[in-house]
């Protein structure tokens, strides 16, 4: 606070921060103040000012608050992680039992273009282009998005229609009890050079 | 002002009728004004009344040709009342909910009489967007954007964005598969907003050491969407912006709109 030559007021303090520019004005007068001057300490300009301010401040505080309320603190959406059982209940090739509940394809491939081994890899349904779930095509072993025809190979990239770039992988580990663990928070993107990542892939 | 010259009606008992009516309380006490038999009069049953006071008193000729206003404008205002009635009655059968969204739609047509409701309701939107940009198109063409119409013209813009964000969000509410997947594609664009989305430019700016400020869950596109993708949190918000939320905004803007047609020298014309 201001130095109010020790005359501090409860408006004065009850100001805050957002009052500092008219208390400061307060403050200044208080300096140039007579001893016999019985004038009021608070004049009715400053007075305002605090008021407008404080006011100012308040209707700021609850403006963020109601921005803030547009945010829940509790979201009902699937995990970010999930078991996905083990590694030995997948065959070879693009596993759909997760595309609807957690939005990922497990693949299981003899040789990874990046990894160079045998192993898991979880991809994301999400088509880099707009954001649509694309559809598994097993006859023609790729994937197809309905929205705009973008194609990506099982490896997830990208070889046909407006598709910018490869889908991305998800974080996959063996959990404790031996089973897939698919962790959707992390993500590996083909064109940064993530898929070299060993998180991003689970040699089995 | 000349007073137009009143020729007095024959005697008869619509006539006595009408002016016995006139007269009653109940009619004084709401038209404070004499019968519109004179210039005077008749520029009071404009100016004192709540609907007609945004009207001017008078208008130049070409204010009504409709080759010179195409009645864009009216027609866009009209259909916005068209959609507000239509959209009211849809209100009392449609629940904004993963379970029933759909099938309310599908009910609107098959379990409620005069099942078009949907139907006017939906191609009446498409119609007010294409009014709208008409509209646009013919104050564009008369140069009615120019001074001092410039603000105007602003809040047209304003209201041009609110009409495509309603048709946005009314789009989603049938829960199918097209409306499911044009929102997820229309919402990603919220994820380039500069600072505010997560991969827009300058998000990666904001943060604290190692920690994002602005991420998925908490950026532009959460907001709208109320959740990481189109589920029931994006049904709801977007059920309450295109019921409540945006037409508040745009019929507050039109009657702002309105009154500054009037203020700023009258619909379209030189001044």
């Amino acid at each position: 606070m201001p130095d109010l030559a020790g005359k501090t007021t409860s408006l004065a303090s009850a100001g805050g921060a957002a009052a500092a520019k008219p208390a400061a004005t307060v403050a200044a007068k208080t300096a140039a103040r007579a001893p016999d001057d019985a004038s009021p300490l608070l004049t009715r300009r400053a007075w305002m000012g605090l008021a407008w301010g404080t006011f100012s401040a308040a209707s700021a505080a609850a403006l963020a608050a109601t921005g803030r309320f547009m945010f829940p603190n509790v979201l009902n959406e699937p995990p970010q992680q999930f078991k996905a059982g083990f590694p030995n209940e997948y065959g070879m090739g693009v596993d759909e039992r997760w595309k609807e509940k957690f939005g990922i394809w497990l693949v299981r491939v003899p040789d990874d273009i990046e990894q160079h081994a045998s192993g898991f890899y979880a991809l994301f349904t999400i088509c880099t282009h707009l954001g649509c779930t694309p559809n598994y095509l097993s006859a023609e072993n790729k994937f197809k998005c309905p929205c705009h025809g973008s194609g990506y190979r099982v490896t997830g990239v990208n070889f046909e229609g407006p598709a910018p770039r490869p889908l991305e992988r998800a974080r996959v580990a063996l959990a404790d009890d031996g089973q897939i663990l698919v962790d959707k928070s992390r993500k590996f993107q083909f064109e940064l050079g993530q898929w070299k990542d060993p998180d991003s892939f689970l040699k089995a | 002002m000349a007073d137009t010259k009143i020729v007095a009606p024959q005697e008869g008992p619509g006539t006595r009728f009408w002016n016995w009516l006139t007269e009653t309380q109940v009619w004084t006490s709401v038209f404070r004004h004499g019968r519109p038999d004179s210039d005077r009069n008749r520029v009071l049953v404009v100016l004192s009344n709540v609907f007609l006071h945004l009207h001017p008193v008078r208008l130049r000729k070409s204010g009504v040709k409709l080759r010179y206003t195409w009645c864009m404008g009216g027609l866009s205002f009209f259909l916005f009342l068209v959609l507000t009635f239509t959209g009211l009655l849809l209100m009392f059968y449609y629940r904004p909910t993963l379970e029933y969204a759909y099938t309310d739609i599908v009910g609107l047509r098959e379990h409620v009489p005069l099942g078009i409701m949907r139907e006017i309701h939906r191609w009446g939107a498409h119609a007010m967007v294409i009014t709208v940009w008409l509209h646009m198109f013919r104050v564009f063409m008369t140069g009615s954007y120019k001074p001092p119409r410039e603000f105007n013209w602003s809040v047209g813009v304003v209201m041009l964005v609110l009409t495509l964000l309603l048709s946005f969000t009314g789009y989603l509410l049938p829960w199918d598969q097209l409306a499911i997947w044009a929102i997820t594609v229309g919402s990603n664009m919220a994820r380039a907003t500069p600072f505010l989305g997560y991969e827009g430019p300058g998000a990666q700016l904001l943060r604290l050491g190692d920690v994002p400020l602005i991420h998925a869950y908490d950026d532009a596109r959460f907001a709208l969407l109320g959740g990481s993708f189109v589920g029931e949190g994006a049904l709801l918000r977007f059920y309450v912006l295109h019921c409540v939320g945006l037409p508040l905004g745009i019929a507050v803007l039109m009657a702002v709109h309105f009154w500054r047609i009037r203020k700023d020298g009258g619909i379209s014309g030189p001044l």
